[in-house]
């Protein structure tokens, strides 16, 4: 009864152009000063502290050797996961094979489950005595950047085929037969039509690759060993709190986030610019090339990298769950006692703040994504609107949340759970946008036309029309924001004390490894089976897309 | 020289049989129309040729070699896309150059092959252009002479006037013959529009349902149909149900509904037979007034219009039979609604079909 009437005044309301304005406007100023404003205003507040960083030569060379340390890592992974990538996305959008279904679904593991798990995960496979490295006598890798490169990888992996799988079914294949039939053999074929055209989905999958590489913190932290990247770095600073370390934490934020925005700008401005190389044709090579057997070759090699370097080692950490489950630690776990009171605190946490932060991400996302995608405000405005929304992809969680905490700490008594609700916010708040705008974009404008000329009134036809149209996308986006916000780690160590699940995880690791202390004794089994819970319910989640994604259609 | 021939030819698509067992040959430098109703399989037909599908049953042959297992590029064909296909990340002259590029013929040659068939499709001075700035007609001209600047003998071409407007549509088609008999290629052009295919082929293949009703010149199809549909398809026909009453040596006497008796100088059945004939409305006659002659049936008009050349005549027949007729509008009397009139027809310019096992209605419909 209540709803119906909300609806009918909204739908009328809808029609006065100023309702819709003051509409716009609000989503424009949460944005603004829940979003933008904070991290930029944070690091201005503590500006006088950089000088101080300048003064010391060696923090200073750590601080720039581990922020090129951040950026090469983040290409040189984006890069080969691009290429690592493509041939695995070819094969899911356009195999025929039973299989693929199943290789579609394996994709999406390594980025449902929260990066710190994967980060132990890995760390058991590469360098623990239970992993791989049993079979060479001893460490294979110790923590180090190589494992950090790794980790990376296979986090990042996924987004790539996902992007690249999704723009390969959306091509029209009628470029591809049209090259075939004027002589080019496939090889020839996918060089020169079909990647020039899927150009701008390589540049989004590499973007978001980087992105995901650039700014995680969680997992890195737990294979870092001694190495230091920006994040890294951040998170030691923090911990250590030496003398003048506000100094370089602020500098260091700074400087992450700005190149990272950079970046960001610089590819969505000369990323259409980019040509690729097809006047050039080498036909005998190309044939070759062509050929059944180098084709087979390469997927076969691409396979075994996604097995053996992301698929395994991310899920190498279901084995010690599966031996807790046996062994009776689960008995203990689901009594709640010791450690693990503090384990399932920290899982409700993280659960609600998730939920928090993927309601509020989408009521205010979605008018800001018929903003953009419809150019409510003019084309300019969407486009600048369009760029800002995604920066805080690019930024290292961790600066974030140093800058976010800086601001919103100097304003008055803020109570930690707000706070951590704001910093889910920010990370969170491109994901849904991103999904939406895309979804609407893709939506013929006629059907809106349609219903606007039998009489729907603006709320009426976004509610009729438009949503039950992008619902995919819209649940997408959501679940997206929803596990961004649960593996969150980054930015929740840096702006509170307050224990969500992966943040405790990583602590738990730390005691494992040697690096923290613990009155409670913590076993391998005991982190094992946590990453185990944590994962069963990721999957759950993956389950119930995917079967929301199957049943509906996405039109 | 590019005949292309196909021998029993199957292509499922999981359990639907989108063509249908089809034998076929096409001549050297034939224009030839593959045409029939939308979803009879006539671009998975065009794709099998070209071996963008590859058949699950069957052999083709082009120029006599059997081409089953080799794949588009290597078969010497060009194929003009139903929406073109123009690559959009390249602009006219790399598209119309892609084909001589990729078979490395040299940038001398390249640069001839792309400017002569621009030449031809009068689109050379518009080479900076990218496809996005072209017309549909140019875009369709612009596809054209990719196809042949690859150095096709033989041209596919997949509705490539459909998505044009009418007006352009109709001027395009005849260029679209000329080009293919002056470069002497052969040209296999899918329609389903029966008047453009009259109006440009050396023969056309009249398809339905994934299987070939007839194979003939425009003008066998339209004076002898093998197939009620052909009849239906092909032109106008008035559909009368009947059985064969009576045999002669020279004739057959039908008994239409209400007892009329007609006869045909049909051969092919026997006394009994259920049978439909097919008449043109354009062979019909009309006079006022009750008139006794050959295969007349009185009758009354329910609706006449005057549509420039001709007129339209809607006739309600005395035994409930509704027919057309079609007249030169200056060679006829005019007629008003209502007025009792007298329709006949010849024994010999009409066809006689076996009555279709499922029924005339559904034997007709284009699904
Ligand atoms: N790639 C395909 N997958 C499944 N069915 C197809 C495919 N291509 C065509 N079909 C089906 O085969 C039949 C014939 O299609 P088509 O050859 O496109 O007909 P036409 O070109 O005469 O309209 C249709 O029922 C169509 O749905
Ligand atoms: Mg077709």
């Amino acid at each position: 009864m209540a709803t119906s009437s909300i609806i009918k005044f909204l739908d009328s309301a809808s029609s006065k152009s100023s309702v819709r304005y003051a509409f716009y406007l609000s989503s424009i100023t949460f944005f603004a000063t829940i979003i933008l404003i904070p991290p930029i205003l944070g690091i201005v507040l503590k500006w006088n502290t950089m000088a101080e960083t300048f003064t010391k030569p060696s923090l200073m060379s750590r601080a720039t050797t581990a922020i090129y340390a951040s950026f090469a890592i983040a290409i040189f992974v984006s890069i080969i996961d691009v290429v690592a990538g493509l041939p695995v996305a070819w094969l899911v959008a356009r195999g025929r094979s039973r299989w693929l279904n199943v290789l579609d679904t394996f994709v999406d593991i390594p980025f449902i489950i929260p990066t710190a798990t994967l980060g132990y995960s890995l760390l058991l496979f590469w360098n623990r005595p239970e992993g791989i490295s049993s079979l060479f006598g001893g460490n294979l890798l110790s923590p180090g950047w190589l494992l950090v490169i790794l980790l990376h990888f296979a986090f990042s992996y996924p987004v790539v085929v996902r992007v690249m799988a999704g723009a390969i079914l959306d091509y029209k294949r009628e470029y591809e037969e049209a090259a075939r039939t004027l002589g080019a053999p496939p090889f020839t074929t996918d060089r020169t039509v079909t990647l020039p055209i899927l150009k701008p989905s390589l540049i989004a999958s590499f973007t978001l690759a980087f992105a995901r590489s650039i700014s995680e913190t969680g997992a890195t932290l737990i294979v870092a060993g001694a190495f230091e990247n920006g994040p890294i770095l951040i998170n030691n600073l923090k911990t250590a709190q030496e003398l003048g370390y506000e100094g370089a934490l602020v500098f260091v934020s700074f400087i992450l986030i700005v190149i990272s925005s950079l970046i960001f700008v610089t590819i969505r401005l000369l990323g259409p610019r980019l040509k690729m190389p097809i006047k050039k044709v080498w036909p005998v090579t190309e044939r070759k090339l062509s050929g059944s057997r180098i084709t087979n070759l390469r997927n076969a090699l691409s396979l075994i990298a996604f097995f053996l370097l992301v698929l395994i080692p991310s899920l190498f950490v279901v084995l010690p769950a599966v031996y807790a489950i046996i062994n009776g630690t689960l008995n203990k776990a689901v009594v709640g006692v010791g450690i693990w009171q503090g384990y399932w605190q920290s899982l409700i946490l993280s659960y609600s703040v998730g939920v928090v932060a993927t309601l509020l991400n989408t009521i205010v996302g979605l008018p800001m994504a018929v903003l953009i995608s419809r150019r409510r405000l003019g084309t300019k405005l969407s486009s600048i609107l369009d760029v800002l929304v995604n920066i805080p992809l690019m930024v290292p969680s961790i600066a974030l949340g140093v800058s976010l905490s800086i601001f919103w700490r100097s304003f008055a008594v803020m109570p930690e759970m707000v706070l951590l609700i704001l910093v889910h916010l920010s990370i969170t708040y491109p994901y849904l946008v991103r999904s939406m705008v895309a979804a609407i974009e893709r939506l013929n404008v006629d059907f809106e036309e349609a219903s606007r000329t039998l009489g729907g009134r603006p709320f009426t036809v976004f509610r009729t029309i438009v949503l039950p149209l992008t619902k995919y996308s819209l649940f997408a986006g959501a679940i997206m924001v929803f596990t961004r916000s649960v593996s969150e780690t980054g930015a929740t160590l840096a702006v509170t004390e307050l224990k969500t699940a992966p943040v405790l995880l990583v602590g738990w690791v730390n005691v494992l490894l040697g690096k923290a202390e613990s009155p409670i004794p913590i076993t391998p089994l005991d982190v094992g089976l946590g990453c185990g819970i944590l994962i069963a319910f990721s999957f759950i989640i993956l389950l119930i897309s995917r079967l929301f994604a199957r049943g509906k259609g996405r039109y | 020289m590019p005949e292309v021939r196909l021998v029993n030819v199957t292509k499922k698509f999981g359990k639907i049989v989108a063509v249908d067992n089809v034998s076929l040959q096409i001549r050297d430098k034939e224009y030839f129309c593959l045409l029939g109703p939308s979803g009879c399989g006539k671009t998975t037909l065009l794709r099998l040729i070209a071996g963008l599908v590859e058949p699950s049953k069957g052999e083709i042959y082009i120029e006599n070699r059997l081409v089953n297992s080799v794949p588009p590029e290597d078969r010497g064909i060009g194929f003009v896309f139903q929406e073109y296909a123009l690559f959009p990340h390249m602009n006219v002259w790399d598209n119309v150059t892609y084909g001589p590029r990729v078979k490395a013929l040299g940038s001398k040659e390249s640069e001839r092959l792309g400017r002569e068939m621009l030449e031809m499709v009068r689109l050379f001075e518009r080479l900076d252009a990218f496809p996005s700035e072209l017309s549909g007609g140019m875009m369709q001209r612009v596809a054209l002479s990719r196809a042949l600047a690859a150095g096709a003998k033989l041209l596919l071409l997949d509705e490539p006037l459909g998505a044009l407007d009418a007006r352009i549509r109709n001027e395009l088609r005849y260029e679209l013959r000329k080009f293919v008999k002056d470069l002497e290629l052969t040209g296999i052009h899918v329609t389903h529009d029966q008047a453009e295919a009259m109006a440009i082929s050396d023969r056309i293949a009249l398809m339905r349902k994934g299987k070939v009703l007839q194979v003939g010149t425009p003008q066998e199809l339209y004076m002898t149909p093998q197939h009620i549909f052909v009849a239906h398809f092909i032109g106008e026909s008035n559909f009368l149900e009947g059985y064969v009453s009576k045999m002669t040596r020279k004739e057959s006497i039908i008994e239409l509904r209400g007892g009329l008796l007609v006869r045909t100088l049909d051969m092919k059945h026997k006394e009994g037979d259920k049978v439909v004939i097919a008449i043109r409305p354009e062979v019909l006659t009309v006079e006022k007034g009750k008139k006794r002659r050959v295969n007349s049936i009185s009758g009354h008009v329910e609706g006449f219009r005057f549509e420039g050349t001709n007129v339209r005549c809607k006739i309600r027949l005395e035994n409930g039979d509704l027919v057309l007729v079609v007249r030169p509008a200056l060679m006829t009397e005019w007629f008003n609604v209502g007025e009792r009139v007298t329709v006949s027809f010849s024994v010999e310019k009409n066809f006689v079909f076996p009555y279709p096992e499922r029924g005339l209605k559904r034997e007709l419909t284009l699904e």
